[in-house]
């Protein structure tokens, strides 16, 4: 139907309809990209190596970025902390405060917001440069599935690496914390980790684990689905990365609020 | 032989193909030439199962493809080798490991196997010791000669070329087209090529097609094509400039 046989006053219901179904059906093909991801993913053969390269890339590559927003983070949580804390007499309160912020909050959500950064990016960008180039369509007219080589290992290796991440910013961001609030400000050491002994238990650390893992499967899953589904040129490449950087970390801030609504 | 009937493709409003015909025999070189954004990849494109038709069909051997999907089609692309445009090399990969990649993964052959075939395609291409290098560190023909030696190491009933020679100088155009033809006599591989190198690829070429407007204007042997009387085939192979778009 040409657009000169809509009549001018339903126009814009017309446009609502179209836009609503492009939504439905990029949201359709996104969903379908991740189902096809994990049948490629739990159906022989399978792909080690790919898998190991994938936990280098998003992983080990992210490493020092990870201890070091770790580090600091954990230092200026101390310190704030700290200085609230004393407000009120609660200074002994310290090292549990910094250990449930890191280990509930800050550590799945900034490890996973760093590791968008630097391996979601690239990942986006990888992909979209072999589909520009055609080394996709290479692989799929070698009768090889491309969901198998490139796409179902980074998701499986975002979950596995990502609550990895997590754990060590947690580690490192407790150390931070630690430096600032027992070595500069004067807490007894005990005191910090003790506290911290007793309220924290395994459901912080779980709900820690699992938002990680779900943040694992978002990142990997925006930014292989970014790249895959490129559109032209640099600029087309250049886009996708950005809008599965943006995804990326939005999704994440906002499941991390419903996942931490449901999971208390 | 590869067969194409009615083939119709839009994109958008942009009506790219508008219903082709046209057979490709077994065991011949089939160049397709026309101009720029006439369609040519996208057709080859159908004929490697990459993008759908609105209508029409593509059979290779008498098998439909035009609706398989999964392993039914893979099964036809296991006949396939494909040259693209760019090479389309993995950059992750040496050259050496790119052209064993199909054998590796496709065909699972064993290592010395395929190390020894590998060898002997890089050779066949004039690459000899040279599979240690990257895509990144080679110039564009020899690019273009991995590509073709990691499309014929399988051994392809059917090979399909992407302009294997743009933006390469003359010389290095008549190395890769003698390079085809040699490898066409020694394997009699059935050839489909997307080409705009005129006068060479009629040295080359069994029958020309010439794809204008989404449509197949004139098909036919090299000599026919290059004394045909229609007004579009004679100012392409003339590459006389067009007036429309010049004033």
């Amino acid at each position: 139907m040409t657009d000169t046989a809509v009549p001018l006053a339903l126009r814009p219901l017309e446009t609502l309809g179209r836009r609503t179904a492009d939504v439905v059906t990029s949201l359709g093909r996104f969903g379908t990209f991740l189902a096809v991801a994990v049948a490629a993913l739990v159906t022989p053969p399978f792909k080690l190596w790919a898998f190991l390269s994938r936990i280098v890339f998003i992983g080990y590559r992210s490493l020092l970025i990870i201890i070091l927003t770790g580090a600091f983070t954990g230092m200026v949580l101390g310190l704030q902390i700290f200085l609230t804390l004393s407000r009120f007499g609660s200074e002994a309160f310290l090292g549990p405060a910094v250990a449930l912020s890191l280990i509930r909050e800050l550590g799945p959500v900034l490890a996973a917001l760093m590791v968008t950064g630097r391996a979601g990016s690239a990942l986006t960008a990888e992909l979209g440069i072999m589909r520009i180039t055609e080394q996709i369509d290479a692989l799929t007219v070698m009768a090889l599935n491309p969901m198998r080589y490139l796409v179902a290992p980074s998701v499986l290796a975002g979950v596995v690496a990502f609550p990895l991440m997590t754990a060590i910013f947690d580690v490192v961001g407790i150390f931070g914390g630690y430096l600032v609030g027992v070595e500069l400000l004067g807490l007894s050491q005990g005191t910090y980790f003790g506290e911290m002994q007793t309220f924290v238990d395994m459901t912080d650390v779980m709900l820690g684990f699992w938002k990680s893992v779900s943040f694992g499967v978002i990142v990997t899953w925006v930014c292989t689905y970014k790249g895959f589904n490129v559109g032209h040129g640099a600029e087309g490449v250049a886009r996708a990365t950005t809008q599965a950087v943006v995804l990326s970390s939005v999704l994440i801030l906002v499941w991390d609020y419903f996942f931490g609504s449901v999971w208390r | 032989m590869i067969t194409v009937e009615g083939l119709e493709k839009s994109f958008g409003r942009q009506a790219v193909l508008r219903g082709i015909d046209l057979e490709m025999p077994t065991g011949s070189i089939t160049v397709i030439i026309g101009r720029s954004g006439g369609g040519k990849s996208v057709f080859l494109k159908h004929l490697l199962g990459l993008v759908r038709p609105d209508a029409g069909r593509v059979l290779v051997d008498g098998v439909e493809i035009t609706g398989l999907r999964g392993a039914a089609l893979d099964a036809i692309r296991r006949r396939y080798g494909v040259v693209f445009q760019g090479g389309a090399l993995f950059d992750s990969m040496t050259c050496l490991e790119n052209v064993a990649f199909p054998l590796r993964e496709k065909f699972r052959l064993p290592r010395p196997e395929v190390g020894k075939r590998v060898e002997a395609a890089l050779a066949q291409v004039g690459l000899e010791g040279m599979g240690g290098k990257y895509p990144a560190e080679i110039s564009g023909g020899m690019r273009k000669r991995v590509a073709i030696a990691r499309a014929l190491v399988i051994e392809p009933e059917i090979v399909f070329f992407d302009e294997p020679t743009t933006g390469l100088d003359p010389i290095l155009v008549n190395t890769i087209h003698r390079l085809i033809q040699d490898l066409h006599r020694r394997f009699r591989f059935t050839a489909v090529m997307v080409s705009h190198e005129i006068p060479e690829i009629f040295e080359i070429a069994d029958r020309v097609a010439m794809l204008h407007e989404g449509r197949i204007v004139e098909v036919g042997p090299p000599m026919a094509i290059q004394q045909s009387e229609t007004r579009v085939v004679r100012q392409f192979i003339r590459g006389e400039p067009d007036t429309a778009e010049v004033s």
